[in-house]
């Protein structure tokens, strides 16, 4: 690979992973706050509108480093993968385009009106800018979903006499199948992040028992995450996770064998839970696997045989099969265990025991940054699963970069851009840790008027 | 259908700039007309609600533009590669310096945040201008239908110029005087009239518009300096003279409302003259979306940068439906948030 290219998906690859950290919460808190406002709205007094408040204040923060880290995205199109826009733009432009004009500004607008209107608008009329910010966030997640879909598997397109791809059928763009399954596994893995966050505070504030807190808020986070953080993490497993597999599985069968390690073509393919993969000598190293589990859940029977990376060509299988594997495996280990802690959390509420179990309150209070790292791990399987494909079958990443930017450009805006993130690190940990260390207890004067 | 897409791009171009410009605005003249906390915080509730939304038209512009232009979106961007990140990070800082200020307990980080709102903010003026100067001069486009520009060269307007020469700097430094004055007009119009911010703001908004009478003829001449056609369809169409007229008309009327304290007539004129300026370059340039500095014929036309026409008929469908949908969430936005701020109202805080 030559430098340029490199340095044109790290940079893409830095700025989309550090994006995402901020939209994940924001699309989990968002149905979250809803969901508190209607309960304040059934059952005034029990802690819902607080918490509701809490939340927004938190969503506020996440959603403005959300929107200032994700308009670089929409520039590296062109800035850094110029070629790849000048194929695909008049496709997958249709999408962005509507993310834009769609989602953004009425989530934008209402998210003004949500913050700084709840004196100025009704009761009524503040719960419809909640689900408007809602709606916005979850439509956004979905324009994008559907841009990452139509590279993963285009559909919808003609080549036209350029070599550039134009689009024949803008329903068919919309309403890709892979993107059905890819954006409830997404918007799945956003609530896990967001109820676990919730669960987590809950928890945070129940443990650390200080006298300005309100227990009712305290409760009313920590029962109300462990519940949806159960449901969605079930949701990850079965049956988004599996429908999402199972696209891969038909469609890119070498990344299916990339992800799973099976470097060459087996019947009744076992499945591996622990294990290294060793490139070189074509096997999983130290491994601990189930025998025929992998052909059961890609064809649903015991003695299929699953396709290895043997059966393809150097240049069609994903180039970089180790990290493919790992993060897979971290994404679907992660996946388990936030079903198998929330089962438990689950149980303890269900006896009336939440509250007094201080090691499973602790357990969720540092379970708080999995769901991050699952669903980084799960983009990283996605997209580098793609590989060496931009456009999945149609464009080579290596044709798809800016080749008049030179790598060392490239660099001085990588590193540009990895200097200025730890600054906004610092700031957001700054300001998070104070909106959580205040909790529920009343606001402050802020910003003197 | 690929005309009206121009249109299309040209007007989220101007709402952009109308909206997001006196955002801008009022942060370039923040640290004048703004000196105490309280005043600060007047002026920053002037755009508090808003500014993201109106930041919005940049993305929504930049995605229209992306699916009906993707030759010219892939040309001008990564050849415009350095001065864009420099215009992304500026938008960082813009935003987390308005956002985050009001969350640091500490006056010292408080004072930063402000800092660093009104230089990006300033800056950006100066790069949006600078940016509308490179394509109204052209660039160095190769016979691949790319370029790649560099800061700045010798500052002369050649075939090979920077990004920055004496023409984008003087685009630049018109942009900057405008958006102030537009920012400042609309403080003036938002602000409580007890409040002091008021009537710097309305100080600030006229020697703005003053500097402009000088400044907007002087670009002018500097313009058809640089690129002696930028008259031609002027000449073939007479009609696209109403644009300079109403440019200097909106000067006129500008200053005479500015005299008599008309706060919404001033901002209104603000308004039309970004507009007809914006639209006066627009006028000149089409066909052509990016010109070329040495060899006409490799300029990138909407012919040559289009993409199919099935796009374009079905995505005007859409757009327009959208826009009518984001002209109803602004309306009832704006109308949410009417009346003069004064520095004892609440409400602010979140």
């Amino acid at each position: 690979m030559d430098s340029a290219l490199v340095v044109h998906r790290l940079h893409f690859a830095f700025t989309a992973t550090f994006h995402y950290l901020f939209p994940q919460l924001t699309m989990g808190l968002a149905p979250l706050i809803v969901l508190f406002k209607l309960m304040e709205a059934r059952a005034p007094g029990r802690g819902y509108g607080e918490s509701a408040r809490l939340l927004a204040r938190l969503f506020a923060v996440n959603f403005v480093f959300g929107v200032v880290t994700g308009v670089p995205m929409e520039f590296q199109f062109g800035t850094n993968w110029a070629r790849f826009s000048r194929f695909a733009g008049g496709v997958i432009g249709q999408t962005l385009a509507m993310e834009g004009m769609f989602a953004f500004f009425l989530e934008s607008s209402f998210l003004g009106l949500f913050l700084f209107g709840e004196k100025r608008l009704s009761p009524r009329a503040h719960l419809a800018s909640a689900v408007a910010v809602f709606l916005g966030s979850w439509l956004s997640g979905y324009f994008i979903v559907a841009t990452d879909a139509w590279m993963q598997h285009p559909v919808g397109y003609a080549m036209g006499d350029d070599g550039s791809v134009r689009l024949e059928s803008l329903s068919a763009l919309l309403f890709n199948r892979w993107a059905f399954w890819q954006y409830l596994h997404t918007m799945g893995g956003a609530l896990v992040t967001g109820a676990f966050a919730t669960a987590g505070l809950g928890a945070y504030y129940v443990l650390r028992r200080r006298p300005t807190d309100d227990a009712r808020v305290s409760a009313a986070l920590l029962k109300t995450g462990v519940v949806v953080a159960a449901l969605a993490s079930v949701w990850q497993t079965f049956p988004s996770g599996d429908q999402q597999g199972s696209l891969v599985a038909h469609n890119q069968p070498a990344t299916l064998a990339a992800m799973e390690g099976l470097f060459h073509t087996t019947a009744a393919a076992p499945i591996v839970l622990m294990g290294q993969p060793n490139t070189d000598e074509k096997r999983i190293d130290n491994t601990l696997e189930v025998p025929g589990v992998l052909s059961v859940l890609t064809y649903r029977r015991w003695s299929a045989s699953v396709h290895g990376l043997d059966e393809f060509a150097p240049e069609a299988r994903p180039d970089n099969v180790a990290l493919l594997y790992y993060s897979y495996h971290l994404m679907v280990g992660l996946g388990t265990m936030f079903a198998g802690l929330m089962a438990l959390a689950l149980l303890a509420l269900w006896r009336g025991r939440l509250l007094g179990a201080r090691p499973l309150l602790w357990a969720l209070v540092l379970a708080v940054p999995l769901p991050y790292v699952a669903n980084t791990a799960g983009w990283i399987t996605a997209e580098i699963g793609r590989q060496p494909w931009l456009v999945y079958g149609l464009l080579r990443t290596e044709a798809g970069t800016s080749h008049h930017v030179s790598a060392g450009n490239g660099l001085f805006s990588l590193l540009g851009f990895m200097g200025l993130y730890s600054v906004l690190s610092i700031a957001f940990v700054l300001v998070v840790a104070r909106i959580v260390a205040r909790g529920s207890a009343a606001a402050p004067v802020e910003g003197a008027h | 259908m690929q005309t009206f897409w121009f249109v299309v791009v040209a007007l989220a171009i101007v709402a952009y700039v109308v909206l997001d410009g006196f955002d801008l605005g009022v942060g370039a003249v923040y640290k004048w007309v703004a000196r105490t906390p309280e005043d600060r915080a007047v002026a920053r509730a002037a755009i508090g609600p808003v500014w993201d939304a109106n930041e919005v038209w940049l993305l929504a512009g930049g995605g229209t533009l992306y699916f009906a232009f993707p030759a010219l979106y892939a040309a001008s961007f990564s050849g415009f590669y350095l001065p864009l990140m420099i215009v992304l990070w500026l938008l960082i800082g813009r935003a987390l310096g308005l956002e985050l200020r009001a969350h640091l307990p500490d006056p010292l980080l408080a004072e930063a945040c402000d800092a660093v709102f009104a230089i990006s903010s300033l800056l950006l003026t100066i790069f949006f201008g600078a940016a509308l100067g490179n394509v109204v001069r052209g660039v160095p486009i190769e016979a691949d239908g790319y370029f790649f520009l560099p800061l700045w060269t010798d500052f002369r307007v050649g075939a090979h110029p920077g990004v920055l020469d004496w023409y984008t700097v003087l685009s630049g430094v018109v942009a900057a005087v405008a958006l102030a004055a537009h920012g400042a007009c609309w403080l003036v119009l938002r602000v409580d009239a007890a409040s002091p911010v008021h009537a710097r703001a309305a100080a600030v908004a006229r020697a703005g518009r003053r500097a402009l009478m000088v400044l907007t003829p002087l670009s002018l001449v500097a313009t058809l300096a640089v690129r002696p056609g930028v008259l031609d369809n002027f000449r073939a169409q007479p009609i696209g003279f109403a644009l300079p007229l109403a440019v200097a008309a909106s000067l006129i009327a500008g200053e005479l409302a500015g005299r008599r304290g008309r706060e919404r007539g001033a901002f209104a004129a603000s308004c039309v003259y970004l507009t007809s300026m914006l639209g006066g370059a627009a006028f000149a340039l089409y066909p052509v979306l990016l010109p070329s500095s040495d060899d006409p014929s490799r300029a990138l036309t909407i012919e040559k940068a289009a993409t199919s026409p099935y796009a374009m008929s079905i995505a005007a469908g859409w757009w327009i439906f959208a826009f009518v949908l984001v002209a109803g969430a602004f309306m009832y936005l704006y109308r949410s948030f009417r009346g003069k701020i004064s520095s004892d109202a609440g409400g602010y805080g979140h």
